[in-house]
């Protein structure tokens, strides 16, 4: 049997366990929805993020808006869809960038051992004593309003947590006989991190991930809320929730439906990781 | 016992030196001129120069550093950019009314998760876990402003039974400000609630199945016995330390909260703080909010301690 095989029975094997049980179907299936929303949002949005109705303000939900309309005569549902692709990208590209640099601290930290990881451990602990949220908004202090602000907190932020799962991970087979074999075989440092050790972290990579995303994407959409890295008008759900407190005798809808976006996705999103972690600790099908 | 009291307070120490250090060099090291950010951007160079040098900033870091650090254990804390008012009476203040709050969510939620959590997994897959089961994980996903708006819309603005704007400010006596309590905290009290029963679930369920309890039903002991001596003493010992290091998440959780009731405390004067980058202010309330962090940590292992004889005796 090939490698390239049993990765792919072994990714069968996966989806299967995903779908066995109804709430990570429920949760796999909420965040495919939202990435096709992300991905095709914009070709299939009735309306534009910002194009005004001026006929129709204040419309409740209805077959022509399916969201409603605000003061504006923007049509809600419309926006939602579109603010898709920014909090998913947001939120993908600072957990995927987390997980890259997290990973490669953790194995070189973990591997290495002694003074240095010990240092690194230290400063992780430093970053880690401040609330996710706090952190965020210190960054945000000091940076500019940008996207690559934004991206940076999410990287500050997730980092430390994936290298500490990372090196969990790391310290438990560096001693096996694979790796010891593959040093005493005199292979590089690189070698061995990224070829022998690195696949064994991928199940704790892939729950982490999974976990991050949801987090980042609660903490874009709270950041906008408060108004804070983001600057109007904005895309952003939460931003989007907080223009539309001041209509919710008038148009409650408008504040309902991207509230209702942001806790279904951050849900789904939560029900995959759990999936997920089952995945990471059912052992390989003994047949494939 | 000392030698491990020693240990987690030294332990204490270093992390809210290294966290100091984490804050210090976000605020001061990363661009963004603080004399720039105090004289506006029309301000001339001379000026820019001038001030930086009546505060210090033309001194190397680790001498800056030494200088905050020394300042802040002093308790001088500064004048605000943009209040031009001194910081520590004002986040005094700000502090009572938060920790008034957080008192208040604890008080609701602790009880009540931890009630929820052992009759779900005393009964593991019955109706009513499997309320706790999904409703928590709902609670855990929901963001604290959503569940906060949620709450406004139908308790404030349907029923009218409290206020929407929780700002303290017309204090209608104690009456009024209770009231004004309750909504805020309750939104804290509802995402914690998911989490920590959730987490005094799954103890009770894991505690269930191990010999010991098997022993003790075997050997006649009576339910209850069994429950409250046996099962509970073990299995609420991870959720004592959750619940402190939850502190630092309800921190985050009230950020977010105080600014959706506009209620005066910490997190709605840190957002201010950080909408203006008034750096003074959002320095002072970092630092307490590490200590406040650590201090928190070094209870829940006290009472880990007094529950758990093995550290005793070491």
């Amino acid at each position: 049997m090939s490698a390239s095989q049993g990765g792919r029975s072994r990714f069968r094997q996966a989806v299967a366990i995903l779908f066995q049980q109804r709430s990570s179907a429920i949760g796999t299936s909420i965040t495919l929805i939202f990435v096709l929303a992300a991905l095709f949002g914009p070709v299939v949005a009735p309306y534009g993020l910002n194009q005004q109705l001026t006929s129709a303000t204040f419309q409740p939900p209805s077959l022509a808006h399916w969201f409603g309309t605000d003061q504006l005569g923007r049509d809600v549902f419309s926006r939602v869809l579109l603010g898709a692709r920014d909090i998913l990208a947001f939120a993908g590209v600072g957990t995927l960038l987390a997980i890259i640099l997290g990973a490669t601290i953790g194995l070189f930290s973990g591997y290495t051992g002694g003074v240095v990881d010990e240092i690194i451990m230290r400063a992780f602990d430093g970053l880690l004593a401040l609330p996710a949220m706090l952190l965020a908004l210190l960054l945000l202090a000091s940076l500019a309003s940008s996207d690559l602000s934004v991206i940076i907190v999410l990287v500050v932020v997730y980092t430390p947590i994936v290298a500490r799962v990372v090196r969990s991970v790391v310290l438990s087979v560096k001693e096996l006989a694979y790796v010891r074999a593959a040093r005493l075989q005199g292979e590089g440092l690189g070698w061995i991190l990224y070829r022998a050790i690195l696949p064994a972290t991928y199940p704790a990579l892939a729950v982490e991930g999974a976990l991050r995303f949801s987090y980042a994407i609660f903490l874009i959409a709270s950041l906008g809320f408060l108004g804070i890295g983001f600057q109007p008008p904005s895309d952003n759900w939460g931003m989007m929730v907080s223009d539309a407190r001041q209509l919710t005798s008038a148009a409650p809808w408008a504040l309902y439906f991207p509230a209702a976006a942001i806790a279904v996705v951050v849900v789904g999103v939560n029900l995959l990781a759990d999936g997920l972690k089952r995945i990471a600790q059912t052992p390989p099908d003994p047949r494939s | 016992m000392s030698r491990y009291l020693v240990r987690r307070l030294g332990f204490v120490v270093l992390t809210v030196f290294l966290t100091s250090i984490v804050i210090f060099s976000v605020i001061q090291v990363l661009p963004g001129d603080v004399a720039r950010v105090i004289l506006g951007r029309e301000a001339g160079q001379a000026a820019v120069d001038q001030l930086r040098q009546e505060l210090g900033l033309d001194l190397p870091a680790p001498v800056r550093y030494l200088r905050w650090i020394a300042d802040f254990v002093r308790g001088a804390w500064g004048e605000s950019f943009s209040l031009r008012t001194a910081v520590l009476p004002l986040v005094a203040r700000r502090l009572s009314n938060s920790l008034l709050l957080a008192a208040v969510v604890l008080g609701l939620a602790v009880p009540l998760s931890v009630g929820l959590g052992v009759m779900a997994g005393l009964r593991q897959d019955s109706f009513l876990d499997n309320v706790v089961s999904m409703g928590s994980l709902a609670l855990v996903g929901l963001p604290e402003f959503v569940t906060g708006l949620v709450l406004i819309q139908v308790f404030a603005l349907q029923l009218g039974l409290f206020p929407a704007s929780s700002s303290l400010a017309d204090s209608s006596g104690l009456g009024g400000k209770i009231a004004q309590l309750i909504l805020p905290s309750l939104t804290a009290a509802l995402v914690l609630l998911g989490y920590l029963a959730r987490l005094t679930r799954a103890q009770v369920i894991e505690e269930s199945g191990k010999p010991y309890v098997r022993t003790a039903v075997l050997k006649g002991l009576p339910r209850r016995t069994v429950i409250l001596r046996h099962i509970l003493r073990n299995a609420l010992m991870p959720t004592v330390t959750v619940v402190a290091i939850s502190f630092g998440w309800l921190l985050s959780g009230l950020i977010v909260i105080e600014a959706v009731f506009n209620y005066p405390g910490l997190g709605s004067l840190l957002v201010f703080a950080v909408s203006r980058r008034d750096l003074p202010v959002i320095q002072a309330i970092s630092m307490l909010a590490v200590v406040g962090y650590a201090l928190a940590n070094l209870s829940a292992d006290l009472v880990y301690a007094a529950l758990n004889p093995r550290l005793r005796l070491e």
